[in-house]
């Protein structure tokens, strides 16, 4: 494999407290290639941080420090704020969690894919617009023309979903981040959602990043798994042998979750003294 | 001294005094981190002080006229100079915080009780009791509150007192506002049930377990509102429908010396001074609070 | 159409009841508090005769009820009674001030949204550094100046001193009474009659009156504005537009400034309500012949009918701007639609 797309090298991120800083990630390390990594842990394991500290959107009094964090050559942590904003949205993008909450409700869907698009190169207003409707196609949604003009709260949870993908994919990113872009959607759309985000990195050949607490998910759409657990990483394998985990943390997620033909009365609960030395 | 401050940080207290405790020491804390609040907090403790200690702390007296020496400009002798009956200006100042002081702790007896009453006993029950109680309180609430107070001591008559009952009139409708806004929240939760199930009376949930839950929002609101009070106060006594002469209140000090504003500005002039230290004291401690205590700010993500 | 419908029912019967609040106030001021109405009428010195006279003119051996509903409807027909002061009906001394006291403070409400509004933005942008520390602390001040002081200071400096404006009153002595008033607001009236000398007169008088009361609602709006601004900095959907590497300057204006402009429509109508009630101080320091001037002549003659009418023009003003801006916040907002 040739020089990886994203290293990261003992990333830390803290947070100040009245009894001095808290650590949120505690010294991650990480290589991307032009693959799919999933990322899991429970909430407050610092996986989403991890994502955010990737884009340098940890704002004050939030520190971000690494060994290294490079992408595609390029040093993120020496770069201005302006240098970051040129690598944002057009070359590395971020899915985020709940259409509801990270669309703006006062523009339409179609002015923010557009936004996207217009920020990073200039372009005539037909094509911006041929474009945006074609996005909008790529993601599956029938009827383009209509849906661009709406407002965020007139769309579904899965169709607003679908739409901040597109708005963060029409730019052609190399890298994506998808911060739990299914859990605030029912679960009849959810494998929707995440297959077109599938179906898009393959063919674009981008790399992915897939943070989720969800591992069966994690593990069906992703090809190396990272297990996070209060701001560490607990466990690294491929998808595949994920079964063959040797993490006690690991090990008590995968017994935590039901299976379809299982006859158990009661769920195990995570046994944490396993691991508390860690 | 570690042992004591990891015992207050505690993030699982072990005791209702451990938590409370634990909860003022960290407000404190924020509070020092902020210097506005610390400003503010010496301001008022100096209010007091002032108010308190005048006989020991104003060289003259507030009232003694003395004709030899009047319209004397700031000097080493009268640190604000003298006004139009030779009266030392600083002196009464000084004794104009023991007056301030009473209408704004007057006003926060009268008003801030009332309102707890009403929004409490309209969140509480709810249905027909709180639209009616919040229609007589929006009313209010859609009322300049200067052009009432005005019209109020119109009709009841120049002087302190009625003064001070024309802002607590203004002031109330507010905090029954928060109170009934509070209280709704509170009303439903499952430690109210298990009271009520215990055969308490209304009176004694409301008085027992829902007003102390207000105090905090409460206290942020009325030390935000000081300056808005010390204000009005100050408005009425300038247009002399507050405190009458020869009382040293701050307000008609500035209204007397507006006479002399062009050759000697200090009569007037010092005064307004007073009025705005004092405010802004209670408006940075209002905003201190209000930063620390309200978890939606407080807190973040 | 029908949800429409019972809504607006809903908003003209709250208007109603919020009238008749006002209503019952004004009336509970005038006819219960005092202790005597009749006394303030014909004086201490009035034969038994003379008093039962006027207590039966003026209704008052009738049970309050009743005289309620009268009060109501001698309101609704204009019909406020006779000032004691100038002898005029007050309804008719009102629609004389009243153009005066909007001149100033819409000219006021134009400096504080000017000045404010950027204000309020930048201080939230720039959290915790020194200018949002200076803004925070001219907000504040805001809060705490006496207006009476500010605007009694401002006339030593800026007119004793400096001359650099006119002084008390809306215009010179010798232009007094020269243009024919038309709509009542002087500005207006002056450039209708052709007459530039006295419109810059005019502008003379009115800017000092008018900054004073500009920097009382600039204060307000630039402190609400920062609250909403550093609640929509916190949103999702900001951070959405950095990630997508929107420069800072549109992250700001564009995603956090924009869905706030139609609560500030809200804000700036209770701000410019304000002001007509921060005029009564304003109004007096300046001899502006408005209505607060007009409110305050008649509190120290203790001329009740003058006071209750002026409060309760204020009142209906400051009410009917509070529901218009509710109105506009449902038409303009596209969540509320």
């Amino acid at each position: 494999m040739s020089s990886p797309l994203l290293d990261v090298q003992n990333l830390r991120v803290s947070f100040p407290s009245p009894k001095g800083p808290v650590e949120v990630v505690k010294g991650i390390s990480f290589t991307l290639g032009r693959e799919r990594l999933g990322i899991v842990g429970e909430s407050g394991s610092g996986k989403s941080m991890t994502g955010r500290s990737i884009l340098k959107l940890i704002r004050s009094p939030g520190k971000v420090t690494a060994d290294r964090m490079t992408f595609d050559g390029i040093d993120l942590l020496s770069q201005s704020e302006k240098q970051m904003r040129a690598i944002r949205g057009a070359r590395i993008s971020m899915v985020m969690q709940d259409p509801k909450f990270s669309l703006n409700p006062v523009m339409t869907v179609g002015e923010q894919i557009a936004e996207a698009l217009v920020t990073h190169a200039k372009l005539p207003r037909r094509e911006i617009n041929d474009r945006v409707l074609s996005m909008l196609e790529a993601v599956r949604i029938n009827d383009p023309a209509r849906v661009a003009k709406l407002y965020p709260h007139e769309v579904s949870g899965g169709m607003g979903q679908r739409v901040m993908i597109a708005m963060m994919l029409i730019p052609e990113p190399d890298l994506l981040i998808a911060d739990e872009p299914t859990s605030a959607l029912d679960v009849s759309v959810q494998a929707q959602v995440l297959d077109i985000i599938d179906d898009l990195v393959v063919t674009k050949g981008m790399g992915l990043i897939l943070i989720s607490h969800d591992l069966n998910l994690v593990s069906h759409y992703c090809d190396r798994i990272l297990v996070m657990n209060s701001g560490q990483v607990v466990e690294e394998c491929i998808a595949s042998e994920l079964s063959q985990a040797k993490h006690p943390y690991t090990r008590g997620l995968l017994a935590a979750m039901p299976r379809i033909d299982e006859t158990r009365d009661e769920l195990p609960v995570l046994d944490r003294t396993a691991w508390a030395g860690t | 001294m570690a042992n004591t401050r990891d015992w207050l940080l505690d993030d699982s207290p072990t005791s209702l005094l451990q938590a409370n405790l634990g909860r003022s020491y960290r407000v404190t804390l924020a509070l020092l981190r902020n210097p506005l609040a610390v400003v503010g907090a010496i301001i008022i403790f100096g209010l007091i002080i002032a108010a308190v200690f005048a006989p020991w702390i104003a060289p003259y007296s507030p009232i003694g006229q003395n004709l030899s020496q009047r319209l004397l400009p700031p000097s080493a002798e009268h640190w604000m100079g003298t006004d139009e009956l030779g009266r030392d200006i600083y002196s009464r100042v000084i004794y104009g915080s023991q007056i301030t002081l009473t209408i704004v702790l007057l006003v926060a007896v009268i008003a801030a009780p009332l309102g707890l009453m009403v929004g409490a006993i309209s969140g509480y029950f709810g249905g027909w009791v709180d639209r009616v109680l919040m229609g007589v309180t929006d009313v209010f609430l859609s009322m300049p509150k200067l052009i009432l107070a005005l019209a109020f001591v119109a009709a009841l008559g120049p002087g302190i007192n009625n003064a001070i009952i024309a802002i607590a009139i203004t002031t109330w409708p507010s905090y029954a506002r928060i109170a009934r806004a509070e209280t709704m929240t509170i009303r439903n939760a499952e430690f109210i049930s298990a009271v009520q199930l215990q055969g308490a009376s209304p009176l004694r949930i409301i008085l027992r377990h829902v007003l102390p839950l207000c105090t905090s929002s409460m206290i942020i609101r009325v030390t935000l509102d000081m300056a808005g009070i010390i204000l009005t106060a100050a408005g009425l006594g300038f247009l002399g429908l507050g405190a009458q002469p020869p009382l040293p209140e701050w307000g008609a000090m500035i209204s007397r010396g507006r006479s002399f504003i062009l050759d000697q500005w200090w009569v007037a002039t010092m005064p307004g001074f007073a009025i705005i230290i004092v405010s802004l004291g209670f408006c940075f401690l209002g905003d201190g609070l209000r930063d620390v205590l309200d978890p939606k700010q407080g807190e973040g993500k | 159409m029908q949800r429409q419908l019972t809504e607006i029912v809903w908003f003209v019967v709250t208007i109603a009841f919020t009238f008749l609040g006002l209503l019952a106030i004004t009336f509970f001021i005038g006819r219960v508090v005092p202790i005597d109405p009749v006394l303030s009428v014909v004086g201490d010195r009035a034969t038994p005769a003379v008093y039962e006279a006027a207590r039966t003119a003026m209704g008052l051996d009738r049970p309050l009820p009743i005289q309620f509903i009268s009060y109501v409807g001698d309101v609704l027909t204009g019909n406020f009674g006779k000032s004691v002061s100038t002898g005029r009906p007050v309804i008719e001394d009102l629609s004389r001030v009243f153009p005066a006291t909007l001149e100033m403070a819409t000219l006021g409400i134009l400096i504080g949204v000017a000045l404010g509004v950027p204000m309020g933005v930048v201080a939230a942008s720039r959290q915790g550094s020194w200018v949002d520390q200076v803004i925070r602390v001219i907000g504040l001040l805001g809060y705490s100046v006496p207006a009476f002081w500010l605007g009694l200071v401002g006339l030593a400096i800026f007119y004793a001193r400096l001359r650099w404006v006119g002084g008390p009153g809306r215009i010179d002595i010798y232009f007094d009474g020269l243009v024919p008033p038309v709509t009542g607001v002087l500005l207006i009236d002056s450039l209708i009659s052709g007459d530039i000398d006295i419109f810059w007169n005019a502008v003379n008088h009115l800017i000092l009156p008018a900054a004073v009361l500009g920097f009382f609602s600039l204060a307000y709006i630039a402190r609400m504005t920062r609250s909403f601004m550093l609640d929509q900095l916190n949103q999702e959907y900001v951070t959405t537009a950095r990630v997508k590497g929107v420069p800072e300057r549109l992250v700001v204006w564009r995603h956090a400034f924009n869905p706030i402009r139609v609560p500030l429509i809200t804000v700036i109508g209770l701000s410019y309500a304000g002001l007509l009630e921060g005029s009564v101080m304003i109004e007096t320091i300046f001899s502006w012949p408005g209505i607060g001037n007009y409110l305050t002549v008649a509190l120290l003659n203790a001329d009740m009918n003058a006071v209750l009418g002026a409060t309760l023009v204020i009142g209906a003003v400051f009410i009917c701007i509070n529901k218009l801006s509710d109105v506009l916040y449902r038409v303009l907002d596209p969540r509320a639609r």
